[in-house]
């Protein structure tokens, strides 16, 4: 029987101890993880790339639902841990939840300091922890204008630059004179200081908080000397402390955070704790890399392997924000024993400065040019002996010493030693991964170790090991291809299939070098459609380079079933049309019929070999809702019922849609149109949207409604419906000849501006010309359901061989 | 080991699969380029996804569900996903362009 193993805590640090320990022993332990946040296990590091837009809260998460599940860990969300009977060997939740265990970790981490002050509990008064805060940051500034930050250390400095990227304007208080004065020394902090007011940040040095003013919303912060400021959102940011409420009450022993010994045991029997609710030596850590140090070490323990155990780490510190490189690490103060060599550059603005100490390393600082940050913390962290090679170390990355360093020192390397902190990556893991997987570059490193995949920071290291291994000559360059195929961008091979007027998938491949001689599951679909979108004639559409939904005509569903949904112009429907779709619904015992989001009738639960016959006996053409092409156009009622309606939204929508159908684009596209400013069609989140005003049209670009909501941007106001049609045609036309393959109108209008479209599409020779290219394809298509019908060939497809019976 | 006629070679189109079905499991028969063919059962091991509607690049399988890629010489899912597919023996026979797979015998897995 397996031992039940429970995880108090879904964070970083205790499923990171899971994650290593599946790997050591998969099947020692039947596995329940209790979080009490909603979500499953984020990287709560990236909550700033969250806040500034870069990434959304689905792109940091590390292990979604699935990985528990394939895993076979139990998992509750939203559950908080409120007893442990450390005698029954029991916990208990604050839902009437009760989980039995073998063994137990305690992650519970840590938990923002809110300063006491008068106040702090108004609304708009938050920290900077979870996700949930960064909600509350995004709600309020659309809102409000006035964010204080109080906290210039290296969070609070995190979330002010997330919150001027949301438009606020930011004060950060701070108690010391000094940003960041725990990782930086007085240069590299003024500097810091400098390039941030240059980015918009205000300052308010020296200052102690002395109450939070407002009635119910907090509207601004005073502090001891008597000046205030004014603030509708203030987010504390001054530090963070072991969550411990839970061991202390159940009788664990606790000093300011769980105290551990170096197999991260607590005091009592059976019971762990890692991360930074945990005490080792009478330090408590607060950053990332630590946590995965202490959980390989308690997944060793765990299953049962023997090792000399966790001595404690030395950490580093990098600032995540755009246009500031930031690196510390070790003890970088000058103190009696210590030396220190330093460079400081007032005109590109750089400062390096290392310590050293009976000639070993045991600290850096970097402002400006970080890239050898990791080179250096190793060092700190093997303790080598730099004697001699002191100012090599800092100038070296300038190319004024020997480039030799770098490898020299990841030669020095042990094998077990962390390259990449936010993956848990080992020089060993690496240089296998270089030896047996034949990788060249880091890319190949990414691919196949996950190394350099987070932040990045690692990646000088990838890069020394990768020469260390393979020699200068062996190591490829790594360029940013379409796919891992090539190193050719989308330019490139456009223009390739364009002056070398090659017209099969094979010929680019082959004439351009592809690595993999058939492409793969990326480049394959883009490919065929810049030859269709270039040759529309002379290329024979490659269905075996389509994704399935495109070459059965229908979407495949989870369960490998598909939908149908056929075509209705403009959202326009027949009663005689709908009987017929309730019919086929009905034969063919269709589970769920669903209007879908875009106005359509879609049948689902189809099988495979059906799909003919269902649209045989529809007898209405293909919506193509799994196309990277024009779903649906979204019309109002318009002038034709509506009271406020001031045109014919309805046969605008018809027209439109019978223009645009069938033809591929980049990616899906979705239009609508609506009958008058109210804007019932929702236009403004469209690709295209059209908007009928008093005696004429409006036309919107860009809009997207999907996962990055977009508002589409005014492209032109329009007097006839003609003029409507051109414009949208040569738009179309245009997004197909200059986007990357999948790349939604809303990303390609945000990579090349709303400038370039409106210039392009300024002369009406232009537009008519770009019409023509259009029009001439969309002459070329034909209606698959009917096609598929009638062809043998293609309809002998959807069927499965002859049954073998036993 | 049994040995079945399930159809003919020109049945398939190249870099496309048909799908054969013993008792409940489905077999997915793939045409790689310059006519071979390889047989795995038709079940990514992550989700489910049916292989057969994956795009075929050279001897490689991309499960249309997720893109997990999956060797068809041996079944073998490729880095950094891991896993396998059960995969069987598949030949033509060049006179008659008969395809035969060979399988083991089967029960079925769930009660009818």
């Amino acid at each position: 029987m397996k031992k039940k193993l429970v995880l108090i805590g879904n964070g970083m640090a205790g499923i990171n101890t899971l994650e290593q320990l599946l790997k050591l022993a998969p099947e020692k332990y039947d596995i329940t993880v209790l979080g009490s946040e909603p979500h499953p296990n984020y990287n709560r590091i990236l909550l700033s790339s969250v806040l500034a837009g870069d990434a959304s809260v689905q792109d940091i998460v590390i292990n979604d639902l699935d990985w528990y599940r394939d895993n076979g860990i139990t998992l509750h969300t939203s559950q908080t841990v409120t007893r442990i009977n450390t005698e029954l060997r029991t916990v208990t939740t604050n839902k009437g939840l009760s989980v039995s265990y073998d063994d137990l970790i305690i992650a519970t981490g840590s938990l923002p300091f809110m300063l006491p002050l008068p106040g702090a509990d108004k609304e708009g008064v938050i920290a900077f922890r979870n996700i949930e805060d960064c909600e509350i940051m995004m709600d309020a500034a659309k809102q409000y204008k006035h964010a204080v930050v109080i906290g210039g250390g290296l969070l609070g400095l995190e979330a002010a630059r997330s919150l001027l990227n949301l438009d606020m304007g930011v004060s950060v208080v701070h108690n010391s004179k000094y940003l960041m004065d725990r990782q930086l020394d007085e240069i590299a902090s003024n500097m810091l200081r400098s390039e941030l007011e240059s980015q918009g940040m205000n300052f308010l040095m020296e200052q102690n908080t002395d109450s939070i003013l407002g009635d119910e919303r907090v509207t601004g912060v005073r502090f001891k000397d008597g000046s205030e400021v004014k603030a509708d959102l203030v987010v504390m940011a001054v530090g963070i402390r072991p969550n411990v409420g839970l061991a202390k009450e159940s009788g664990i022993e606790v000093n300011s955070g769980i105290v551990v010994n170096d197999y991260l045991e607590t005091g009592t029997p059976h019971i762990y704790a890692v991360g930074e609710c945990a005490e080792h030596e009478g330090v408590v850590y607060g950053l990332v890399a630590p946590l995965f140090e202490q959980g390989g070490e308690l997944a060793k323990r765990l299953a049962g392997i023997p090792s000399p155990g966790y001595k404690g780490s030395v950490v580093s510190t990098k600032l995540k924000v755009s246009g500031v490189n930031v690196f510390s690490a070790g003890q970088f103060l000058d103190q009696p024993g210590t030396r220190s060599f330093r460079i400081q550059d007032d005109f590109d603005h750089v400062y390096k400065k290392i310590v050293v100490q009976d000639g070993k390393l045991i600290g850096t600082v970097l402002f400006g040019d970080t890239s050898d940050g990791s080179k250096l913390f190793s060092m700190i962290r093997t303790g080598q002996d730099i004697s001699g090679q002191e100012k090599e170390l800092v100038l070296g990355s300038q190319g004024t010493a020997k480039p030799q360093s770098g490898i020299q020192f990841v030669a020095a390397m042990s094998n077990d030693e962390i390259v990449c902190g936010c993956n848990g990556v080992s020089k060993g893991d690496i240089q296998r991964a270089i030896e047996e997987k034949g990788c060249t570059n880091v890319n190949d490193v990414k691919y196949c170790t996950k190394a350099t995949g987070s932040c990045g920071g690692c990646k000088p290291l990838v890069e020394d090991l990768l020469t260390y291994v393979l020699g200068s000559d062996g190591v490829t360059e790594v360029k940013e291809g379409i796919c891992g195929c090539t190193p050719l961008g989308r330019e490139a091979v456009v223009e390739a299939i364009r002056s070398m007027k090659l017209t099969t998938s094979k010929e680019v491949m082959h004439v351009l070098d592809w690595k993999n001689p058939e492409g793969c599951s990326k480049c394959r679909p883009a490919v065929n459609y810049y030859l269709g979108m270039i040759w529309p004639v002379e290329h024979e559409d490659e269905k075996e380079s389509r994704f399935v939904n495109e070459r059965n005509h229908g979407n495949i569903q989870k369960d490998g079933t598909y939908s149908v949904i056929p075509r209705i112009h403009g959202g326009v429907t027949t009663a005689k049309d709908l009987k017929r779709i309730a019919d086929v619904a009905v034969k063919f015992n269709v589970e769920t019929v669903k209007i879908t989001g875009a106005q359509r009738i879609g049948l689902y639960g189809i099988q495979k070999e059906d799909l003919p016959k269902v649209w045989e006996e529809l007898d209405m053409t293909s919506g193509f809702a799994y196309g990277k092409s024009l779903r649906a156009v979204k019309t109002c009622v318009g002038s034709t019922w509506c009271r406020f309606g001031t045109q014919d939204s309805m046969s605008m929508g018809i027209e439109l849609e019978k223009r645009l159908e069938r033809i591929s684009t980049p990616a899906k596209t979705k239009v609508a149109v609506s009958g008058c400013p109210r804007n019932c069609a929702e236009a403004t989140i469209k690709d295209l949207g059209v908007v009928a005003i008093d005696g004429g049209w409006e036309i919107y670009v860009g809009g997207n409604g999907g996962t990055d909501v977009r508002a589409a941007e005014l492209l032109v106001k329009l007097k006839s419906e003609a003029e409507v049609i051109e414009w949208t045609l040569a738009y179309f036309q245009l997004y197909r000849e200059n986007a990357n393959y999948n790349e939604r109108t809303s990303k390609w209008i945000e990579r090349v501006g709303l400038e370039f479209i409106k210039r392009a599409l300024a002369s009406q020779e232009e537009r008519r010309a770009l019409q023509q290219r259009y029009e001439f394809s969309a002459g070329l298509t034909s209606d698959p359901w009917t096609e598929i019908i009638e062809q043998e060939r293609l309809n002998k497809n959807y069927e499965p061989l002859q049954p073998i019976r036993m | 080991m049994k040995s079945y006629v399930i159809g003919q070679a020109s049945e398939i189109e190249e870099k496309r699969a048909r799908v054969v079905r013993i008792l409940d499991t489905e077999i997915a028969i793939f045409k790689l380029t310059g006519g071979e063919l390889r047989a795995i059962e038709n079940l990514c091991p992550h989700k489910n996804g049916k292989l057969s509607e994956g795009l075929v690049c050279d001897h490689h399988v991309y499960c249309p569900l997720h893109d997990w890629k999956i060797n068809l010489n041996d079944g073998m899912v490729q880095a950094p996903d891991e896993g396998c597919v059960k995969s069987y023996h598949v030949e033509v026979e060049e006179s008659t362009d008969n395809i035969i797979l060979h399988v083991e015998t089967m029960e079925p897995t769930r009660a009818s």
